[in-house]
């Protein structure tokens, strides 16, 4: 199998805070890896090590077997799907422009592409077309999420990083937006590297889910693995076991 | 009824006095304005900077007008020219210090998510982070029009043209009519104006669906 995201031994550090300590990883295209641990593990950073919003200060991150330093970041980010808890949404445009925002930085697109293009999207997340003349004000918590996925989607990205995507909506919300991911998923063979602190959802959604603690990848496994062999007390109170 | 009196009897003259103080005051706000909101852009880019600019700026705003207008005589002269000066000078604080509060609270978590989507510096400042400011921006630019508006009435004691001269003529010759006949046009031109923006300011609002 390619290797979607490369991590090479990286570090990193806030000021004096160091947040990530000689972490390696290795993402196989079309993997589904769930990113787990306290907060303030690093977990978030080293998802933003993969699109280059956080520059390692060791080590090197390669995405699609291309190195990231020295490389057109904006252009390559343009190729990998980012999608935020609470969504992200940019409030002063439509959800039709939120959706097309991506494609729309590399040429400008006519009213009638990004109609297609919104609806399209649209249709993919399970929203109705209608839903792209309006705000994000004007949306509840899962419709935004949903729009959030559609503008990480939109440019057709093979590769979609998930930030605790599901973070900020209700259960059941969260349960059908698991659903439509996983199916999605199947659908397209997309690469994803999500985020959550639901020990439920990275077992359940999750091909490889990986355990963080203090900087490092604690344990990572399918997750039978992890529930058949937890590394320690701390996994295993992480699992409920 | 003294008011409207004079404002009849005299009403070539308050016409030439208002159109030449719309056109003193226009030319200060488009001064200020595009000197305002390139400056609150460019330190709101540039943290160090901002500390110097807005406190050279507050400096100069706690000089009082009538005394800046006569620091500004030996170099610029009398007349129009040195009250669009003047007023441009006092205009910037307003517009200034909201274009750089407007771009730098700008929600840090959306400029993220718009450079982690891969917009670049340019397309996060005019497709995100300005955008965002504009409420801010025009509430400071309203703020910036009235007050050029209101100042601009001091400019006739320095020989130059607008509504001030009949309030100094008024002052000079004992007439009150016609010093409160000059202040409330000014006051009125001032209302109109801001009412104008308001609703510029609501379009605009409606348009990035804040409003």
């Amino acid at each position: 199998m390619d290797k979607a995201i490369e991590i090479r031994d990286c570090s990193a550090a806030y000021g004096e805070n160091k947040v990530l300590n000689h972490v390696s990883l290795t993402v196989e295209k079309g993997e589904f890896v769930v990113i787990i641990g306290p907060s303030g593990c690093g977990k978030t950073t080293l998802l933003k090590m993969m699109n280059g919003l956080v520059i390692p200060l060791e080590g090197e991150v390669a995405v699609n077997g291309e190195l990231i330093r020295g490389c057109d970041l904006s252009a390559m980010r343009r190729r990998i799907g980012y999608a935020v808890q609470g969504a992200g949404l940019f409030p002063h445009m439509t959800v039709e422009d939120n959706i097309c925002y991506v494609p729309g930085l590399e040429r400008r697109l006519t009213q009638e592409e990004k109609k297609i293009l919104a609806e399209k999207m649209l249709e993919l997340v399970q929203l109705p077309g209608e839903v792209g003349k309006r705000f994000p004000r004007q949306l509840s918590g899962g419709q935004k999420q949903r729009v959030g996925i559609a503008r990480a989607l939109a440019a057709a990205p093979d590769i979609l990083l998930m930030d605790e995507p599901f973070g900020a909506v209700d259960e059941i919300t969260r349960r059908g937006l698991q659903e439509e991911l996983l199916a999605l998923q199947r659908k397209t063979g997309i690469t994803i590297v999500f985020i959550t602190h639901d020990i439920g959802e990275a077992f359940h959604l999750g091909s490889r889910v990986l355990i963080m603690k203090e900087g490092e990848i604690w344990q990572e496994g399918k997750p039978e693995e992890l529930q058949k062999a937890p590394r320690d007390e701390f996994v295993r109170s992480l699992i409920g076991r | 009824m003294q008011l409207i009196q004079i404002l009849w009897d005299r009403r070539d003259f308050f016409l030439t006095c208002l159109l030449e103080h719309i056109r003193i005051s226009l030319t200060a706000v488009v001064c200020a304005g595009v000197l305002g909101i390139l400056t609150g852009v460019f330190i709101s880019r540039h943290k160090k900077a901002a500390g110097i600019a807005l406190g050279v700026i507050n400096v100069v705003y706690t000089v009082p007008s009538i005394s800046l207008l006569g620091f500004l005589i030996p170099f610029t002269g009398i007349g129009d020219k040195t009250a669009v000066i003047a007023l441009t000078v006092y205009g910037l604080l307003p517009i200034v210090r909201n274009t750089y509060t407007g771009l730098v609270n700008v929600d840090a978590g959306i400029l993220e998510v718009a450079e982690g989507l891969g917009a670049d510096g340019k397309q996060i400042l005019f497709g995100i982070r300005f955008p965002l400011a504009i409420p801010v921006i025009i509430s400071g630019f309203r703020n910036m029009v009235v007050m050029i508006i209101a100042m601009g009435g001091i400019a006739s004691f320095i020989g130059a043209g607008g509504l001030g001269a009949a309030i100094y003529r008024g002052i000079t010759t004992y007439n009150m009519a016609l010093t409160a006949a000059g202040s409330l046009l000014i006051a009125l031109l001032a209302l109109l104006s801001d009412w104008l923006l308001s609703r510029a300011e609501k379009a605009v609002n409606r348009r990035y669906g804040i409003g």
